[in-house]
């Protein structure tokens, strides 16, 4: 198995893969839920990065990398509760969860 | 890097792009479930226990099925219409994204050399974390805390049914 | 030589391993260490079936099975074959990939909530730091696997059985947690097997159980009902209720996926019950101090035992509770109970030792208890039954 200079890049690449796959996700796609499932993949794939940091550089005792990581997925979990919150709300006023067709600022 | 390593990249990459890519919503929502999970073994994989057991607990377990009440609360399961899943714009997203990935990878790769090597594993035990929360960090657990009132009562009121609303 | 029983299984497992070259020991004590919960936890499982139909039976006035074997306890084996045999059908319009894995994950989600719980002296697959965390991550990711169950049969049926069932688990899973920590507070550790040691001590020959003490009492009245709704049990069981959904989520499975959601369903019970053993009663310690002869996973396995056989009365006792009826309890009464229950401990720990402390903590809690009951059933009209027969 080909391997990095340093263990910590390899971790480092697959946060980064996943951050852009999320980034793709929220871009592209038409229904709103999907949206949301991209930024929690993001907000993941940052999870991932603070977690691998905290454990390869010096002073892990000092735990900031896991307390972040903590607070960031608590904070996460509710930015998607409030986030599918108003998706719904849209649903029920729209009829359409489609962003395409929400393009008039007149509702 | 170990093949552990590898599979779990393979098994959390693979699910991240089903996630985005799959017409069938559902069928994302539980590609998601599988990145969390994948994720959370990664955590345990870096000596994060607590990281990993709260990710599974918070995102597997309410997360997760927090998306898949959307989806079927806003009628989103059934097939898609017209026009496809993708929106007219899709070449400038994915443009964007490459470009962010390419950004992202060259920095780590440029600065390889300043990265640490392996260093002892560290021994972190719930009381360590439980009395950083309750000492140095105690003010974002109480901002938090408070951000976590607010977000519950906001979705609340954001998803609640308003009256003389045709249900 | 009593000793000796007691860690009959470490010293087996260890013989065994003695055999093995150093580098494969650690690696081959923990599979056996697997092999014995396969082996063990379903067996529980069977007598269980056999246990809960006679009892059922008895409690509405008739015989349970009593073809099979003396008694009908051949009745599992009976039941084995039987689902093993039936044609395994798949409806058309199913999601067959989904379909099929959701009694495998849930399978596996409940046996890896086994591993941390310490069945006996020493005898815990992984002692780990953050073992009840890691528990309750285990418990929380069924919930997924009853979504897709429901989700993949495309039966409105199973998808409403299925969508009350995640909420009334998510419901109750607060309550499950909040009594759980009030035990970690009192123990100072997340692990398992702290929290048994913390209770293996004796004063004047009765054990430090944290059932006898009141927040004990209470937080295990609490445990004990959010258990109840998370195995959806009855009086908690409308998601699977026969005379209301079919069979709820698991509507569309036959066969052997359909003995695969039993045998989940059922180990969840035993696991729940084996938790609950741990934090409140005592986990594998023995009653009383003369009795520490007895090995200590008879001790484990008979309080198990005894919640499932309260567990199955409890069932065949009361009427099963509507869905608004039971989510509003979990809010609205439960919970609160559960914080009031926290602060109850906390003050239980800074107001000393002596007797002072059991009398204010036991007059808190019945005196909130008591004026919440009242206060809740205000406004309930209950006047003497009436009967209207057909003419």
């Amino acid at each position: 198995m080909t391997g990095f200079a340093t263990p910590l890049t390899g971790y480092l690449l697959v946060a980064a893969l996943l951050f852009a796959i999320g980034l793709a996700g929220a871009l592209t796609r038409r229904n709103a839920i999907l949206v949301l499932i991209g930024i929690e993949l993001m907000l993941n794939a940052a999870n991932l990065n603070l977690i691998a940091f905290w454990r390869y550089l010096p002073h892990p005792e000092a735990l900031t990398g896991m307390i972040f990581a903590i607070f960031s997925i608590a904070v996460a979990a509710a930015e998607a509760a409030v986030g599918l919150g108003l998706v719904i709300s849209i649903h029920r006023h729209a009829h359409t969860t489609d962003l395409d067709e929400m393009n008039r600022m007149k509702g | 890097m170990s093949f552990v390593f590898w599979l779990l990249a393979a098994i959390t990459v693979a699910g991240g792009l089903a996630a985005v890519l799959l017409k069938n919503l559902v069928h994302c929502a539980l590609a998601l479930t599988v990145v969390f999970a994948g994720l959370a073994l990664l955590f345990l994989q870096l000596d994060a226990q607590f990281a990993g057991f709260a990710q599974i607990l918070v995102y597997v377990g309410a997360v997760a099925i927090l998306v898949v009440f959307a989806i079927l609360l806003t009628r989103s399961s059934e097939t898609p219409k017209d026009g496809g899943v993708f929106s007219r714009t899709w070449g400038a997203g994915l443009a964007i994204s490459a470009a962010v990935f390419a950004v992202l990878g060259w920095v780590v790769l440029q600065s390889e050399a300043g990265l640490p090597r392996e260093i002892n594993v560290p021994n972190v035990t719930v009381l360590q974390i439980g009395n950083a929360l309750m000492g140095r960090y105690v003010l974002p657990l109480e901002i938090v805390a408070l951000l976590l009132t607010a977000a519950l009562i906001g979705a609340v009121i954001v998803a609640m049914h308003e009256k003389g609303d045709a249900k | 030589m009593l000793e000796k029983a007691d860690q009959l299984f470490i010293l087996l497992r260890n013989w065994i391993v003695g055999f093995l070259p150093a580098g494969w020991q650690a690696a081959a004590g923990v599979v056996l260490g697997v092999i014995g919960i396969v082996a063990v936890f379903p067996g529980l499982f069977a007598i269980t079936t056999v246990l809960e139909r006679k009892g059922l039976g008895r409690m509405q006035n008739r015989i349970g099975p009593n073809r099979t074997g003396p008694f009908g306890i051949l009745q599992p084996i009976a039941d084995a074959i039987k689902s093993l045999t039936k044609e395994d059908i798949v409806p058309l319009n199913a999601d067959a990939v989904v379909h099929f894995l959701a009694p495998v994950f849930l399978v596996v989600v409940v046996f890896m909530g086994f591993a941390v719980l310490p069945v006996g002296r020493n005898m815990v697959l992984v002692d780990m730091d953050a073992s009840l965390l890691f528990y309750f991550a285990m418990g929380a990711s069924t919930e997924v696997s009853i979504f897709m169950a429901g989700w993949s049969s495309r039966n409105k049926y199973s998808l409403l059985g299925a969508m009350r069932a995640v909420a009334q688990m998510i419901s109750y899973e607060v309550p499950l947690l909040l009594s759980s920590v009030v035990v970690v507070m009192m123990t100072g550790s997340l692990s398992l097997v702290k929290i048994v040691e913390a209770q293996n001590q004796y004063t004047w020959g009765l054990p430090h159980w944290y059932i006898f003490t009141p927040w004990g009492c209470a937080a295990f009245v609490m445990y004990a009902i959010a258990a109840t709704a998370e195995t959806n049990r009855s009086p908690f069981d409308l998601p699977e209720g026969e005379s209301e959904l079919v069979a709820g989520y698991f509507t569309e499975y036959s066969g052997f996926k359909f003995a695969l959601f039993f045998l989940g369903e059922y180990l969840g019970m035993l696991s729940i019950s084996g938790l609950g053993t741990t934090l409140f009663l005592g986990g594998w310690s023995a009653p009383l101090a003369a009795l520490n002869w007895v090995p200590s996973w008879i001790w484990f396995f008979s309080k198990v035992m005894l919640s499932i056989v309260v567990l199955i009365w409890v069932r065949g006792t009361l009427p099963r509770l509507r869905q608004d009826q039971l989510m509003n309890f979990a809010w609205k009464f439960v919970l609160p109970m559960t914080l009031l229950d926290l602060m109850v401990a906390a003050l239980w720990r800074f107001l000393g030792d002596g007797w002072a402390r059991w009398v204010v903590c036991s007059a808190i809690l019945v005196i909130v208890y008591v004026a919440a009951g009242r206060a809740g059933m205000r406004g309930k009209h209950f006047g003497p039954r009436t009967y209207r027969y057909a003419e």
